[in-house]
C-alpha cells in the first residue's frame, strides 16, 4: 500500500478542517481528490507532505509515519503545493538546478523522467520562473516536484488557473510518470478531471464523500437525471424547477441544468408542467450520469 | 554538504540579482559614512556664541567683531556674570561662550600676552568640537595678522573648556558606532527578511518537505551574509582610515575576529526575528523598531551612556552594539590588547549563544 490514511482529524482554531477521513492508495495508482474550495484538500495534502500533524488519526506514506519518520517521508515525496512555490527571481534551469542539488541528485541523473514535461519548457531555460505563463509555471513545478524520482508524488491543485488546452496536456503527462511505478495523488476543484484519475474521492467540508472508479458506471438508485435547455438559457427556470416536487436537486451544467427526479414515473409529469411555462425552445431530455453528475447530486445532499 | 553548497549557491543568486538587497549591502555603509564623516561632522553654521567681555577694550572688540564676520557665528548677546553661562546653554540660546579675561588689550601691549577662553556646551560633542576649532582659527589669523606690525610677538593664550560631557566621548565613536549599527542593519535585518520572504511566497513550504535540515536551511541562508557583511565591516574600517584618518592601534586581526562575533550574533537575532514573523514587512519592522533603534539610541553611539537614566542604562547593557562599540573603540583608537576586553567579548558570546540557541529552538520543522 502507497498511502494510508486512517481515520484522520484536524481543526484550526474552532473550525474543523478533516473529519474522520480514511484512505487507501494502491502502489502505482493515479488517485484524484475532488472538491470544492475549502473542502480541505490542501490541509489533506499538508499532512501527506509531513508539513502538518492531525489531532487524531495517522498517516502512512509507503509505510512511515509523517509524524514520526517525517525525515523518511520527506525523501520519498515529491510534493508541488496548490500555490506556485518556486524562486521567481531565478531562472528556470535554476530553480530545477536548486530543487535537484536540495534532494541530493542532478538534473542529468534523473533527466528520463523529467524529459517529456521539461523539454516543453527547455526553450525558455534562461527565463526568470517569475516571467513565465501559467501552464509553463505548472510544468515547471512538476518537473521541480520529480526531479529526484520520488516514490509518491502528491500534486495540489496543479490546474488551478491553467488554460483548458494546458490542462488537458498535463494530465496526459501525469499518466506517463504513473507509467514509471509512481504513485500518484491530484487534487482538483474540476469536476471534469475526475475521469482521469484510476479512483477518485470525493471530499467536502473536511468528510469524504465517496471513492469510486469512474470507468465503472455508477450502481442505479432509482432516481433519473434529465437535462434542460433553452435558447433564452436556463438560470430562469433554476429555481422554479427547484421548487416542483419530484425534483431532489438541480443545478447549472454549463448552458444547461440537470435535474435529478426521485424515479422515472415522475418525468412525464414534469415534461407536461415545463410545456405550461411556454418557452417553445425548451429542451427537456433523459441524460445518462456522468460521475460529475452523481458528485454533484452527493454535494447538494451534503449540503442540506 | 553538496545540499549546503546548493543552497548557498541560490542564495547569492538571490542578492546578486535584487537591485534593492545590493543596494542595502554596499550603498547604505558607503552613504552612512560619507553622510556621518562630512556633512554631519564637519559643517558648521550660524553656531550661536555669547561673550563674556571682561575688560570691553579695543582689542577685545575688534576680536567680537572678526568673530562674527567670519560667517560662522552668530552673537547671543553679552555677559557680565560666570552663572549666565549655564543660563545661555541650557536655555540653548548659545552653544559657544567667548571669555575675554580682564584688561585683554593692556596685557597684549604691555605683556604681549593675553587670555581667552573658549567655553562649549558639549552635549552635542561634534558641533561643540567643531565650534572651538573654528573660533580658535578665526582668533587665531586675526591675531597674527596684527603681529605684523609689532616687534615682539603677541601671543594670546585660549583655553577651551567643555560643559556636560568634559572629555569629548562620542567624537571619534562615529566609525566604531557605524560598523555595530551597519553591521546588525544588515545582518539581522537581511536575514529576517530573507528568510520571511520564503515564507511569504511559500518556497519555505517546499524547503521544510524536502530532507533539508533545519540547521541546513538557517546555516544556507546565513553564510552568504556573514561574508558580505565581514567585506562590509572591512570597508567601513578602511574607508575610517582612508578618508577620515581613524586608525587601527590595536591588532586588526583581533579586530576581525571581533567583527566575526558580532556578525554572527547579528546573523542569530536575524534568524530569531524570522521564526516569529509571517511576511517580510513585518520582519523590517520588527528589525528596524526592535535593533536598529536602539542601537543608535541606547549603544552610546550618540549619547554617551553615563547621561542615559537609570533604567535606560540598564537597557542599553542588553544591547549588543554597546559591547561591541566598547571593544572597537579599545582596539581601533586605544590600541588594547584582548586582556582588556575579555570582559566585554565575553558577554558578546554569551549573547551570540544564546541567540543561535533560541533561533534553533524556535525554528519550526513543520507548518503549524
Amino acid at each position: 500500500m502507497s498511502l494510508i490514511i486512517d481515520h484522520i482529524d484536524i481543526s484550526f482554531d474552532t473550525v474543523q478542517a478533516l473529519r474522520q477521513v480514511d484512505f487507501e492508495v494502491q502502489d502505482g495508482e493515479l488517485f484524484g481528490l475532488i472538491g470544492p474550495d475549502g473542502a480541505g484538500k490542501s490541509t489533506l495534502f499538508r499532512i501527506m507532505a509531513s508539513l502538518l500533524v492531525p489531532d487524531a488519526g495517522r498517516c502512512l506514506m509507503h509505510g512511515h509515519d509523517v509524524v514520526k519518520d517525517y525525515r523518511e517521508v520527506r525523501k520519498i515525496i515529491g510534493y508541488m503545493p496548490g500555490r506556485f512555490s518556486l524562486y521567481m527571481d531565478l531562472s528556470v534551469e535554476e530553480n530545477l538546478a536548486f530543487y535537484a542539488r536540495v534532494f541530493g541528485t542532478t538534473v542529468e541523473e534523473n533527466y528520463d523522467l523529467i524529459r517529456d514535461v521539461y523539454e516543453q519548457i527547455a526553450p525558455f531555460k534562461k527565463r526568470l520562473a517569475g516571467k513565465l505563463s501559467g501552464g509553463m509555471k505548472q510544468k515547471l513545478a512538476l518537473s521541480c516536484a520529480l526531479i529526484h524520482r520520488p516514490e509518491i508524488l502528491i500534486l495540489d491543485e496543479p490546474t488551478t488557473g491553467v488554460d483548458a488546452v494546458s490542462r488537458r496536456e498535463f494530465w496526459d503527462m501525469l499518466k506517463k510518470i504513473q507509467k514509471e511505478g509512481i504513485t500518484i495523488v491530484v487534487s482538483t476543484p474540476y469536476m471534469d478531471e475526475a475521469e482521469m484519475c484510476d479512483r477518485v474521492a470525493l471530499i467536502q467540508k473536511g468528510r469524504l464523500l465517496e471513492i469510486t472508479d469512474p470507468s465503472v458506471p455508477s450502481r442505479s438508485d432509482g432516481t433519473a437525471l434529465f437535462s434542460l435547455r433553452s435558447h433564452k438559457g436556463v438560470y430562469a427556470y433554476l429555481e422554479k424547477v427547484r421548487n416542483l416536487e419530484a425534483c431532489m436537486h438541480a443545478w447549472l451544467f454549463g448552458d444547461q441544468l440537470h435535474v435529478t427526479l426521485q424515479s422515472e414515473r415522475d418525468a412525464d409529469h414534469v415534461k407536461s408542467i415545463i410545456d405550461g411555462w411556454g418557452d417553445s425552445s425548451l429542451e427537456w431530455e433523459k441524460i445518462i450520469p456522468s460521475i460529475e453528475d452523481r458528485f454533484m447530486g452527493l454535494i447538494e445532499q451534503n449540503n442540506i | 554538504m553538496k545540499r549546503f553548497f546548493g543552497f548557498v549557491k541560490k542564495e547569492f543568486q538571490h542578492i546578486f540579482r535584487d537591485k534593492r538587497t545590493l543596494l542595502i549591502l554596499f550603498g547604505l555603509p558607503i552613504v552612512m559614512i560619507i553622510l556621518f564623516g562630512f556633512v554631519v561632522s564637519t559643517e558648521i553654521r550660524d553656531v550661536k556664541v555669547g561673550i563674556w567681555d571682561r575688560s570691553m577694550d579695543q582689542a577685545s572688540i575688534r576680536a567680537t567683531q572678526k568673530i562674527f564676520s567670519s560667517g560662522y557665528f552668530v552673537p547671543a548677546g553679552y555677559i557680565d556674570h560666570e552663572e549666565e553661562i549655564g543660563e545661555l546653554f541650557r536655555s540653548g540660546k548659545a552653544r559657544v561662550v567667548v571669555v575675554f579675561e580682564e584688561g585683554f588689550e593692556r596685557n597684549l601691549l604691555r605683556e604681549d600676552r593675553a587670555a581667552i577662553n573658549l567655553i562649549a556646551d558639549a552635549s552635542d560633542a561634534n558641533t561643540a568640537q567643531l565650534s572651538l576649532t573654528y573660533l580658535q582659527g578665526v582668533l587665531m589669523t586675526y591675531f597674527q595678522s596684527m603681529n605684523q606690525d609689532v616687534e615682539v610677538p603677541w601671543s594670546v593664550n585660549m583655553k577651551s573648556r567643555m560643559f556636560y560631557n568634559e572629555e569629548m566621548k562620542g567624537v571619534y565613536m562615529f566609525i566604531p558606532g557605524l560598523m555595530a549599527l551597519i553591521l546588525v542593519l544588515i545582518s539581522a535585518l537581511m536575514t529576517s527578511v530573507t528568510i520571511a520572504r520564503e515564507k511569504e511566497f511559500g518556497t519555505m513550504e517546499l524547503l521544510l518537505a524536502s530532507p533539508l535540515k533545519p540547521r541546513e536551511i538557517i546555516l544556507g541562508k546565513v553564510t552568504p551574509y556573514v561574508l558580505l557583511s565581514f567585506v562590509n565591516a572591512m570597508t567601513i574600517v578602511l574607508l575610517g582610515f582612508l578618508v577620515f584618518d581613524v586608525p587601527v592601534r590595536g591588532s586588526l586581526w583581533l579586530l576581525m575576529l571581533i567583527c566575526m562575533l558580532y556578525i554572527t550574533l547579528a546573523l542569530s537575532l536575524g534568524v530569531l526575528i524570522s521564526t516569529n514573523v509571517k511576511t517580510q514587512q513585518m520582519a523590517m519592522f520588527i528589525s528596524l523598531l526592535g535593533l536598529m533603534l536602539p542601537s543608535i539610541l541606547l549603544s552610546g553611539f550618540i549619547f554617551p551612556i553615563e547621561n542615559m537614566p537609570k533604567v535606560l542604562q540598564w537597557f542599553s547593557a542588553i544591547m549588543p552594539p554597546r559591547w561591541f562599540i566598547v571593544i572597537v573603540k579599545n582596539i581601533m583608537l586605544k590600541g588594547t590588547g584582548f586582556a582588556f576586553i575579555w570582559k566585554e567579548t565575553l558577554i558578546l558570546l554569551g549573547m551570540t549563544i544564546f541567540f543561535i540557541l533560541a533561533a534553533v529552538k524556535r525554528f519550526k520543522i513543520r507548518l503549524n
